[in-house]
């Protein structure tokens, strides 16, 4: 019952701050409206067990790449933004593709719900081997044992990533 | 009430995905087209956990995690290309940036 409330406040959350997020005019009201979506999107990863993530949603999200973003957006200036049109001379050919795309999306949920048991998740969280291991430990394990390749490529995608960053963003190397 | 089910959190992860779309489909401003990237990213990691926790299994979880990486290093990139771009060409509208119709 109470899951099923907090589920739909998170999500109420999550897809009205997505709303809001592409149709404000200032790219900083987008912003807090991102950052609250990015919140309802925790919330979810907390009713779904899997508390690292929201952790790490609220650290890294909210605090470092909307942190970022709002330097950004105060980096170019704004006032020229304010008077501007905000949406493309294409927006009605892009809702069109849009909506071929809802439908594919009802599609494949409806039909597919039908296919596969979507059961409702366990309240006990994922199986952690006979042992009361917490959430985090259980990913630190996978990560470090399973995923020990993919986890050292995703540390040279992110120092491509930074020398890239500064690459851009300088005046002259 | 029903019960929530994994069958509500990919209508939830769908309808994100179909917002970001709309976002980077038909708004001018770069930065906004990529939080509307974000956007996509998170009806993935949604789809991931739900999934994550419907089959018991932590995969799930921790492709979210890499996600959220690609995420990062997007976003560290994609504004500094538009840091580059504004410092060049003074604009942050996308459909001003046709370069190859110079």
């Amino acid at each position: 019952m109470l899951d099923t409330i907090l589920f739909y406040l998170f999500g109420l959350l999550a897809v009205g701050g997505g709303l809001l997020t592409i149709t404000r005019r200032s790219p900083v009201h987008s912003a807090i409206w991102l950052i609250t979506s990015l919140l309802g999107v925790a919330g979810l990863y907390l009713l779904q067990r899997a508390e690292f993530l929201a952790g790490v949603q609220v650290i890294l999200y909210i605090g470092g790449i909307m942190v970022l973003f709002l330097f950004v957006i105060m980096l170019v200036n704004l006032e020229q933004v304010a008077g501007e049109r905000r949406f493309s001379g294409q927006k009605w050919i892009a809702l069109a593709c849009v909506g071929a795309l809802v439908i594919q999306a009802v599609w494949f949920i409806t039909e597919g719900a039908e296919r596969f048991v979507l059961a409702a998740p366990s309240p006990f969280g994922v199986a952690g081997g006979g042992e009361a291991l917490g959430n985090t430990e259980q990913v630190s394990r996978l990560l470090f044992s399973q995923y020990l390749l993919p986890f050292e490529l995703a540390s040279i995608l992110l120092l491509v990533a930074i020398v890239g960053a500064v690459v851009m963003a300088k005046r002259r190397i | 009430m029903h019960p929530v089910t994994t069958y509500h959190y990919l209508v939830l992860s769908a309808a994100l995905l179909v917002i970001g779309t709309i976002g980077v489909l038909t708004r001018r401003n770069i930065v906004v087209i990529l939080m509307s990237i974000e956007l996509i990213l998170n009806a993935v990691n949604v789809n991931l956990i739900a999934f994550s926790n419907q089959l018991q299994s932590l995969n799930g979880q921790v492709f979210a995690i890499f996600v959220i990486t690609d995420a990062a290093a997007e976003a560290a990139v994609g504004l500094g290309i538009l840091i580059a771009l504004f410092r060049n060409k003074e604009t942050v509208n996308a459909d001003e940036v046709d370069i190859l119709k110079w």
